[in-house]
């Protein structure tokens, strides 16, 4: 009664100390670049389960979602973890400052030459698969944009009071692989519109459209596909011409490298390559 | 003595209440309108998804964790600040001060700086074998940096308030200064300890910034709600749905934090005074 404070002090240190080293354990050997972890052996010889993380551009949720399914149902001692996804550069930033991963998939090659150049990667980047982007816009394109050249058009026909505005762009910021997409076709077409933000990665971008803040997004089409008819896709002029390659490549300090290389397999594989086509995706 | 009820002393200008009333809708309309829009009867389906679920369970433990740490290391620092007068308290009070006014995100990015790959103290513990960013832990010690401040003024100043005669009397009795710690100081200190620890808790539950950087954005290990939240809201499909069952988890669990946590004032004063000695 007259110290429960220390008795709470002491108690708090003990928990502290204790669950911290705990984590700090979990934590830092769950990827560390020299864990002694016993359990993770790097090959699939029917030993406890291997742990796959991927880091995987945010335009290849779905597709990648649907093949690390598959995978881990071919390969019943991995277990994927779940997938990061975000924006390439994001991404490669994360690796670069040290995050664990096995695999990374990136939108375009020049981020991956970042974490090439940062000598994290094992061998040499894979490239997969193609997308092209387009125009996101509301279903039934209501402001009638066919073309890149209509986002500086001053809106006609709205419904908002918006007439004599220009429609609100969003497409993702210069560094990550779609928005440098955007903004080379835009200056191929010599065309400014009104870009009311630049996303990280490409999901928000779509987001912001779909949820109406925007009235035109600048997308892969892979992404509007995903939307179920939530958003739709209008074709940008030569952009099928230069689209975005994505190449995938083992991760340096990997602690599965055996497995990673299987995935990759894996994904440039007939199987692999037809599941990319059925969400859109351009084969190699 | 009972202290006067401090609620009904001084009158003030009737027009007052126009921007005081107007500062008050500002915070609160924002969050009416977040809740008229949440669609309740989705909530539960949502707040039981297995990415929801491990957002929380993470962001309690590390938030629990977090503050923990933050009593450990807070209350002696408080105790010490509180002890220092003149320019040399001043500028230690100041470096705790930072995290507060500081955007986390700087904070994270000072984290990383010092424990990242290539960071000043970062390459040494890479060679014992410990790897902090984008770890677990690495959320618990963004937490603990933008949450220690709250618990260090809470305490410090609940120390600089109370009343110094009890701490003579014990060491004028011949006590020891840790006895005069633990058996006088710190059983003063409990209601400002409580608040303390209710901010400190809500803070490091509501981190975003500082964690973003420093420790990322991997479900299970490093996405808090907070992560979550702006995963969910930036993710097509999901969507504003999900983000706003998640803030509705996270206001509830201010909501009662806060509730919790505030004595009403004239009691504290009371508490304060007394010491609460003999608790």
């Amino acid at each position: 009664m007259v110290f429960p404070h220390c008795r709470t002090a002491l108690a708090s240190t003990v928990l502290a100390l204790g669950l911290t080293a705990a984590l700090t354990g979990c934590g830092g050997s769950s990827g560390s670049a020299d864990s002694t972890d016993p359990a993770n052996p790097a090959d699939d010889s029917g030993e406890p389960a291997t742990e796959l993380t991927i880091y995987a551009a945010a335009s290849l949720q779905a597709v990648f979602d649907d093949l690390t399914d598959r995978f881990a149902d071919d390969h019943p001692q991995v277990s994927v973890a779940a997938t990061v996804y975000d924006g390439s550069s994001t991404l490669a930033t994360q690796l670069i400052g040290g995050a664990p991963a096995d695999v990374f998939a990136s939108a375009n090659e020049p981020t991956m030459q970042q974490v090439l150049e940062a000598q994290l990667i094992d061998g040499e980047p894979v490239d997969f698969a193609l997308n092209e982007l387009v125009i996101a816009v509301a279903p039934g394109n209501p402001l009638g944009i066919e073309s890149l050249a209509d986002l500086t058009e001053p809106i006609e026909n709205g419904e908002n009071g918006e007439n004599g505005e220009l429609p609100l762009t969003v497409s993702c910021a210069d560094e990550v692989p779609c928005g440098h997409t955007a903004n080379s076709l835009l200056e191929a077409a010599g065309v400014s519109p009104r870009i009311v933000s630049q996303e990280q990665n490409v999901t928000a971008t779509l987001a912001t459209v779909l949820n109406g803040e925007a009235d035109a997004g600048l997308v892969y089409r892979t992404d509007v596909l995903t939307t179920d008819a939530a958003a739709e896709a209008v074709t940008i002029d030569g952009a099928a011409e230069h689209p975005n390659r994505y190449p995938i490549a083992v991760v340096n300090e990997s602690q599965a490298p055996e497995t990673a290389r299987d995935f990759v397999d894996f994904v440039v594989s007939d199987e692999g390559q037809q599941v990319l086509e059925s969400y859109g995706f351009g084969t190699r | 003595m009972t202290p006067t009820n401090v609620h009904s002393a001084v009158r003030t200008p009737t027009g007052l209440w126009i921007p005081a009333g107007a500062g008050l809708l500002f915070l609160l309309l924002p969050l009416v309108a977040l809740l008229l829009r949440i669609d309740w009867a989705g909530v539960p389906a949502v707040l039981t998804t297995p990415a929801a679920l491990r957002a929380l369970g993470l962001s309690l433990v590390t938030a629990g964790i977090a503050t923990a740490c933050c009593v450990v290391l807070g209350v002696p620092l408080a105790v010490q600040l509180s002890r220092l007068h003149g320019w040399f308290g001043q500028l230690l009070r100041s470096v705790v001060m930072m995290p507060l006014v500081l955007p986390p995100l700087v904070g994270g990015l000072a984290l990383l700086m010092l424990l990242g790959r290539g960071g000043v103290l970062g390459e040494a513990l890479l060679s014992l074998g410990l790897r902090i960013p984008f770890t677990t832990a690495a959320v618990v010690l963004a937490q603990i940096f933008v949450a220690l401040p709250f618990l260090v003024i809470s305490v410090e100043g609940a120390m600089r308030s109370a009343d110094p005669d009890y701490r003579w009397v014990a060491e004028g009795l011949g006590a020891r200064p840790a006895t005069v710690l633990r058996r006088v100081t710190l059983p003063m200190l409990r209601p400002a300890l409580v608040s303390g620890v209710g901010l400190s808790f809500t803070r490091a539950l509501g981190e975003f910034g500082a964690t973003a950087m420093f420790a990322g954005n991997a479900e299970g290990v490093t996405q808090t709600i907070p992560l979550a939240i702006y995963t969910a809201f930036n993710g097509a499909g999901v969507g504003q749905d999900t983000a706003l069952a998640l803030a509705l988890m996270l206001i509830c669990i201010a909501f009662v934090t806060l509730v919790v946590r505030w004595p009403a004032p004239a009691e504290r004063v009371q508490r304060g005074q007394r010491g609460e000695v003999m608790s």
